[in-house]
C-alpha cells in the first residue's frame, strides 16, 4: 500500500466528481429524468472514465501478476448473480433517485457545507450499520 | 438534441470521467485495491483503524480534490439536494443499506467492477440504473412528490 498513490488517486476521483457535475444532485436527477425532461450529460462520465478503465483494468488483469507497490490484487471473493446482488442495487438505485447522491458524490461534497450533506452520510452509514449486523460476514 | 447537452458540459463530463476512471486504475494498478467509495466508507465500521488509514485517506483526498476543483475552476458549488428531511433520510438509509447489501454503488460496481468485466458488476450497474429511472418516474412524474 503507498499512500503517495491513494491521495494522488483520492484527489483524481474527487476532482474528477466536481469537474463531471457528478457532485450536483439536481444534474444527477436529470439524468434519471428519462420520461421527463431527460439530461443525458452525465453519460459522458461513465464513457469517459471506461475509456480509461477497462483497457488499462484488462491490460493489467493479463498482463501483470500483481500490482506495483502490493502483494496482490484484491478483488472481490463474490461470485455469481444471488437475490443480494439484485435487491442491494434495486434498493440502491431507489434511494439514489430520491436525493440523487451515491455514496461518492455525498462524501466528496463533505468540503460544501451543506446540512443536508451531513444529515444524507449518516443515514446512509446507519443504513450500512443495520447491514452489517445482519451480516456476519462483516468486516470483510 | 437534449436541451441539456451543451458542448461544455459534456466537455466538463467527459474530462470528470477521464479523472474517475483514471483514479481508479492508480489505486488498482499500482496498489492493488478497487476504489469502491462506499465499501471504503463502510469499512471505516467494521475493521480497525490500523487497517483504515488509506481508506481515510483516500476520502479526505475526496474531498479535497472536490474542493480543490471548485477553488482553480472558479466552478460554483452546487446545491444541496431539493428534497425534503423525511426522503433525505430514506434516500441515504436505502443507498446504505443497498450498497452495502449489494456489495458496491456506481464507483465500485460502475466504473472499476465493469473495467473488470465482472459479470456481478455489470449485472448490479443495471439494476440500480433501472431502479433508480423507474423510482425517479414513479415518483416525480407519477405521484407527483418533491425531488
Amino acid at each position: 500500500m503507498n499512500l503517495p498513490v491513494v491521495i494522488a488517486s483520492g484527489l483524481l476521483f474527487g476532482a474528477g466528481l466536481a469537474a463531471s457535475d457528478m457532485n450536483n444532485p439536481e444534474r444527477v436527477q436529470g439524468f434519471l429524468d428519462v420520461f421527463g425532461r431527460w439530461d443525458p450529460t452525465l453519460m459522458f462520465v461513465m464513457g469517459g472514465a471506461l475509456a480509461i478503465a477497462l483497457p488499462i483494468f484488462q491490460w493489467a488483469l493479463k498482463t501483470k501478476t500483481k500490482p506495483t507497490f502490493a502483494k496482490r490484487f484484491y478483488l472481490p471473493l463474490k461470485q455469481g448473480i444471488d437475490k443480494n446482488l439484485v435487491g442491494g442495487a434495486t434498493l440502491f438505485g431507489m434511494g439514489w433517485a430520491l436525493v440523487g447522491y451515491c455514496p461518492g458524490p455525498a462524501i466528496a461534497s463533505l468540503g460544501y457545507g451543506h446540512l443536508e450533506v451531513v444529515i444524507f452520510i449518516a443515514a446512509m452509514m446507519a443504513g450500512a450499520k443495520v447491514h452489517q449486523w445482519q451480516d456476519k460476514r462483516w468486516p470483510r | 438534441m437534449s436541451e441539456f447537452l451543451s458542448t461544455s458540459s459534456v466537455l466538463f463530463a467527459l474530462l470528470g470521467g477521464l479523472m474517475i476512471g483514471l483514479s481508479s486504475v492508480l489505486l488498482f494498478t499500482l496498489n492493488g485495491r478497487i476504489a469502491g467509495i462506499c465499501g471504503m466508507a463502510f469499512s471505516l465500521m467494521a475493521t480497525s483503524l490500523q487497517r483504515n488509514i488509506w481508506r481515510l485517506v483516500f476520502l479526505a483526498s475526496l474531498i479535497i480534490g472536490s474542493l480543490a476543483f471548485h477553488l482553480f475552476s472558479g466552478a460554483e458549488i452546487p446545491k444541496p439536494p431539493n428534497t425534503s428531511m423525511p426522503l433525505l433520510i430514506l434516500g441515504g438509509l436505502l443507498v446504505g443499506y443497498g450498497t452495502s447489501l449489494g456489495n458496491g454503488c456506481t464507483s465500485g460496481h460502475g466504473i472499476a467492477g465493469i473495467a473488470r468485466l465482472a459479470p456481478r458488476s455489470l449485472i448490479a450497474t443495471l439494476t440500480f440504473m433501472v431502479a433508480a429511472i423507474l423510482t425517479f418516474y414513479v415518483v416525480k412524474h407519477v405521484l407527483g412528490g418533491a425531488i
